[in-house]
């Protein structure tokens, strides 16, 4: 697309701007890798700047702002079943509201010295 | 879209077995317990349904797990999450495994035989486990070494007792786990690089 000389209220920082599947809010599948139960979410945006949210929309922002938490720390937070919180999710992630990282998982990388700290951890609590 | 990995470490352990064994006890006798709702198709399950027109539906059904956190540390974490019995719910059970660090079976010494499918799930899984023996006030005292033999687990597999009401006991059975975890997952890296 080429640009034009209008001036634009977007930029590059505003992200792809073709959100179709949020604005006919399709119920597009999840990524299963990226919303995995650990995956962690957090809020980009301050859900008061954005008065289209939903109310639980807003909630996510509103808990993530707060620190990150996982898909299922939400979910349980939410009062809310594992699928809907994912579609939720999704639908934020493609109005660029949330990030999500997924957690390192010692399985991939077995690493002795992180289960010792995890053993020492337990004892110590 | 944004898949980079966090810091954070987030270690997955299930904990199964039979109804009524212990489970929501164990979980909850070492951090704070939450319910966590999921809904799944229960007709077809498994059959990669495209779920694209809603949640919704006849053929769903939501189904209640025990989920609880210990934070050991700022970028540390240990997820609990104990797995619905029945059989009828095990498509469930992928999700969960997935990437799981291990599983307790939990069992009642009086009914062994309910954590058989919980057995044979993690053995075909590769889901490093072990056997915790709930300690029921009335049930006999069972030698672990005659469950193992009962149970005919692969040598190397744990089986403690416990006392899932006691936060001390459940701590031991978590660190025996992750023990018997790390032995387990460095293992196979040792017979990947060999193999």
């Amino acid at each position: 697309m080429r640009m034009n000389d209008r001036p634009s209220w977007y930029d590059e920082q505003a992200g792809p701007l073709v959100r179709l599947y949020a604005l006919t809010r399709g119920r597009a599948r999840p990524s299963p890798v990226l919303l995995d139960l650990l995956s962690l979410v957090t809020a980009e945006n301050d859900p008061s700047r954005d008065p289209m949210l939903s109310p639980e929309q807003a909630a996510v922002l509103t808990l993530c702002r707060i620190r990150p938490r996982s898909v299922a720390d939400l979910a349980a937070d939410l009062d809310l079943p594992l699928g809907v919180t994912r579609v939720i999710l999704t639908d934020l992630l493609d109005y660029g509201h949330i990030r999500v990282t997924r957690p390192v998982r010692p399985v991939d990388i077995p690493d002795e010295r992180l289960l010792q700290e995890v053993i020492n951890g337990l004892r110590a609590l | 879209m944004d898949s980079a990995r966090s810091s954070f470490v987030a270690l997955k352990i299930l904990v199964a077995g039979g109804f009524g064994v212990g489970k929501t006890t164990l979980v909850g006798a070492v951090s704070e317990i939450r319910p966590l709702r999921t809904e799944e198709a229960m007709t077809t399950a498994g059959l990669g349904i495209d779920h694209t027109d809603g949640v919704a539906g006849k053929s769903t059904t939501t189904v209640a797990m025990d989920f609880g956190r210990i934070s050991l540390r700022e970028d540390l974490a240990l997820y609990l999450f104990g797995t619905p019995g029945q059989d009828r719910f095990w498509f469930l059970w992928d999700e969960l495994a997935q990437g799981a660090l291990g599983a307790i079976v939990l069992a009642d010494t009086r009914r062994l035989a309910d954590c058989f499918p919980a057995v044979d799930y993690f053995e075909r899984r590769g889901v490093p486990f072990l056997v915790a023996l709930n300690e029921f006030e009335d049930a006999r005292h069972f030698d672990p070494d005659a469950v193992a033999t009962a149970l005919d687990l692969d040598p190397g597999t744990p089986v403690i007792t416990c006392d899932a009401r006691e936060r001390a006991s459940v701590k031991e059975v978590l660190i025996t786990l992750v023990e018997h975890a790390g032995r387990h997952h460095a293992g196979r890296a040792t017979a990947t690089v060999s193999g």
